[in-house]
């Protein structure tokens, strides 16, 4: 068979090479033979408490290692397993005899799981996932594999002799039960039919550190067990039997990457600070509670951006109060005294959230989203600042409005959070009082009145991808006019530090959290303009703390002075690539 | 046997945990404890029956229980379940 190239979407960095190892849930055979009823009920009652047990440790690994939220999936799944409308009708089954233990549970299980993903909404139909997931185990259980995955890692470790000791695991999609067992000593990297970027599974490969591609589709079912697959996470290109010539071509890749890593590795113990002293703060952007063990592996210095919107996307009802609290709390808890920087809901323009049932607009970018949208629900608003402020109890919270334009708007915020400070007090529930709050300057109108805002907020922070296309009226999604799209249009660069000018004239400090942020192009000249802070992806911290740490203060404000005098994106561009090549 | 009558006053509903936390309190009364909407009946001690209900905040389920406490189980549910309502 020929090889196979396929574009999915890179959710984890990285390229890995090794044979691939095919996961599908329905591998077992059941088999017809019935011992007796007693014996098949007593199987079956053996099996659920290794699946307890088996749960319970589950539950506790990665509770230690990826966090309480991703644990209580766990503790659901025990719930299941001890539930009446499942375990009743199995042994009823197993009571009337003419059928084994195994071929109860799964006709069991599979009629509920038919149940509820036949009713309506995302929710029931992951609940299904859920009662499959449970039925799995079980069958693993009976037929004396432990855990789920646990023997297909196992089995392919005995043969360590003969077979590579490396794996992609290739599948469908992966489960959280799957996905907090991985063994990364074993498995390099994983690659899914389906899934996102901020799917469960991407947000796991990237806490993990390994390489992944999601969304391949059906492509996939062509791979099999053996197949040597090429994985490339950083462009998102998965390559099945390779040629010669491109095996050897991505073996470099894997082995430069590999080098780079080591190498930059040592950058998460040090400070960022230039090379004449100057400190810098380095943070990084999250989406999901999870990522926060990637970040404290980089050495984040804390999380310049938490999108609280993952909260919201994907369900069928809002979160509330103490769902969003628990989110924030995990957050202030794992980063363990660094400042994390949440959000407020920042949803419309691209990100839509069909819960909300907002009209279509002509101008979603210049309509009814983030700030303006949060100022007119103002349960939604309230409920999202109180459980923001009960985090703030559990570590460093700070506060952040997004595209503020105007600063009745910015007031007008914060006599929300003034009426959710009063509320929580009347109650008696504790929050930091002394919280600290900004605003993202992310249009123009702000931008050029940011002295005004800085004499009020504690903070600013500059979000470029939105700076950019409202300064220079650029969609950045159309990509007819994309070369428009100018991060260095001098517009933007006098902005930047027009913005910069009036916090530290204000002694605020500023930071940006944009894509800019993490530019290698871009970082000497903002450290110039005299950026406090930088929060990006954590896969480009490293990186960015190796240059900074490289720059001397003192050149940078030099270069930023002469690109702020050029006429144009391209010779700014010039002056940087010939300042930053030696 | 007793039963009462609810209006449920969950934002989100009889959905993920709440109905974890309803379950869990049907589980610590030893009474027959059942929820029905409509014309449809389930155990209140399971998680499975409880979320099959898909009940919405707004609508109203009927609790039943038979059992030696079978008026404490009652008032507790019914107050989980109008949590919120004035």
């Amino acid at each position: 068979m020929g090889t196979v190239r396929v574009k999915g979407i890179g959710a984890s960095a990285g390229v890995a090479i090794a044979r691939a190892q095919v996961w599908k849930k329905q591998v077992q055979k059941i088999g017809q033979e019935v011992k007796s009823p007693e014996e098949e009920l007593a199987r079956f009652k053996t099996a659920c408490e290794q699946g307890l047990s088996g749960l319970a440790t589950l539950y506790e690994q990665t509770r230690k290692r990826l966090g309480q939220k991703e644990a209580d999936i766990f503790q659901a799944h025990m719930m299941l397993l001890q539930d009446p409308e499942l375990i009743g009708p199995i042994e009823m089954l197993l009571a009337a005899g003419n059928i084994n233990a195994e071929a109860a549970v799964q006709q069991v299980t599979g009629e509920l799981a038919s149940l509820f993903a036949s009713l309506d909404g995302e929710y029931m139909r992951e609940r299904a996932a859920d009662i499959r997931d449970v039925g799995q185990r079980l069958l693993f259980c009976l037929q004396g594999t432990g855990t789920v995955w646990g023997n297909l890692q196992g089995s392919a470790r005995e043969e360590k002799k003969t077979a590579p000791d490396s794996l992609i695991v290739v599948a469908h999609d992966l489960s959280p039960s799957d996905t907090a067992q991985l063994d990364t000593g074993l498995i390099k990297g994983f690659a899914t039919q389906i899934g996102g970027g901020t799917s469960h599974s991407a947000i796991m490969a990237r806490a993990l550190g390994i390489p992944a591609i999601v969304g391949l589709g059906r492509a996939l079912e062509q791979v099999e067990d053996g197949d040597l697959i090429v994985l490339d996470g950083t462009e998102g290109l998965f390559c099945l039997r390779p040629d010669e010539k491109e095996l050897a071509f991505y073996e470099q890749k894997r082995a430069d990457w590999l080098r780079e890593k080591t190498r930059q590795a040592r950058w998460a113990e040090l400070p960022t600070v230039t090379r004449d002293g100057h400190r810098i703060e380095l943070g990084a952007n999250i989406g999901h509670p999870d990522e926060c063990q990637a970040v404290l592996r980089v050495g984040g210095e804390g999380i310049g951006l938490f999108r609280s919107e993952f909260l919201f996307m994907n369900r069928d009802s809002m979160p509330d109060e103490e769902e969003q609290f628990q989110a924030y709390r995990q957050v202030a808890h794992d980063m363990n005294g660094k400042p994390v920087v949440i959000r407020t809901l920042d949803i419309g323009g691209d990100k839509e959230l069909p819960l909300l049932n907002l009209q279509k607009e002509l101008n979603p970018f210049l309509g009814y989203r983030a700030i303006r949208l949060c100022l007119d629900r103002e349960e939604m608003f309230l409920t999202q600042l109180r459980a923001i402020l009960r985090a703030s109890h559990y570590g460093s919270v700070k506060l952040m409005y997004p595209m503020i334009a105007t600063l009745e708007e910015w007031r007008a915020a914060n006599r929300f959070l003034a009426e959710a400070k009063s509320t929580l007090t009347r109650a008696g529930i504790p929050f930091d009082p002394a919280i600290q709050v900004g605003l993202m300057i992310e249009v123009p109108a702000a931008a050029l009145v940011s002295d005004l805002f800085a004499r009020e907020a504690d903070f600013l922070s500059i979000g470029t991808n939105d700076l950019i296309q409202y300064t220079l009226a650029c969609d950045r999604m159309n990509e007819q006019i994309s070369g428009l799209y100018q991060p260095f249009h001098p517009a933007v660069l006098r902005l930047i530090q027009l913005v910069i000018e009036a916090a530290h004239r204000h002694d605020r400090r500023v930071s940006m959290c944009g894509e800019m942020a993490a530019d290698p192009l871009a970082i000497p000249l903002l450290v110039g303009m005299g950026l406090d802070g930088f929060s990006m992806n954590a896969s480009s911290v490293l990186a960015a703390r190796e240059l900074i740490n490289q720059l001397s203060f003192n050149e940078m404000k030099d270069l930023a002075e002469a690109a702020l005098q050029l006429e144009g994106q391209e010779q700014v561009k010039a002056l940087l690539l010939e300042r930053t090549r030696n | 046997m007793r039963e009462k009558q609810v209006v449920v006053h969950l934002p989100q509903g009889l959905h993920a945990r709440p109905a974890t936390l309803f379950v869990k309190t049907a589980t610590s009364f030893s009474s027959e404890i059942g929820l029905i909407k409509g014309d449809k009946s389930v155990n209140a001690k399971s998680i499975i029956g409880v979320m099959s209900l898909a009940v919405a905040n707004g609508e109203s389920v009927k609790l039943t229980a038979d059992g030696s406490d079978e008026e404490e189980a009652l008032v507790a549910l019914a107050a989980f379940l109008g949590q919120g309502a004035e």
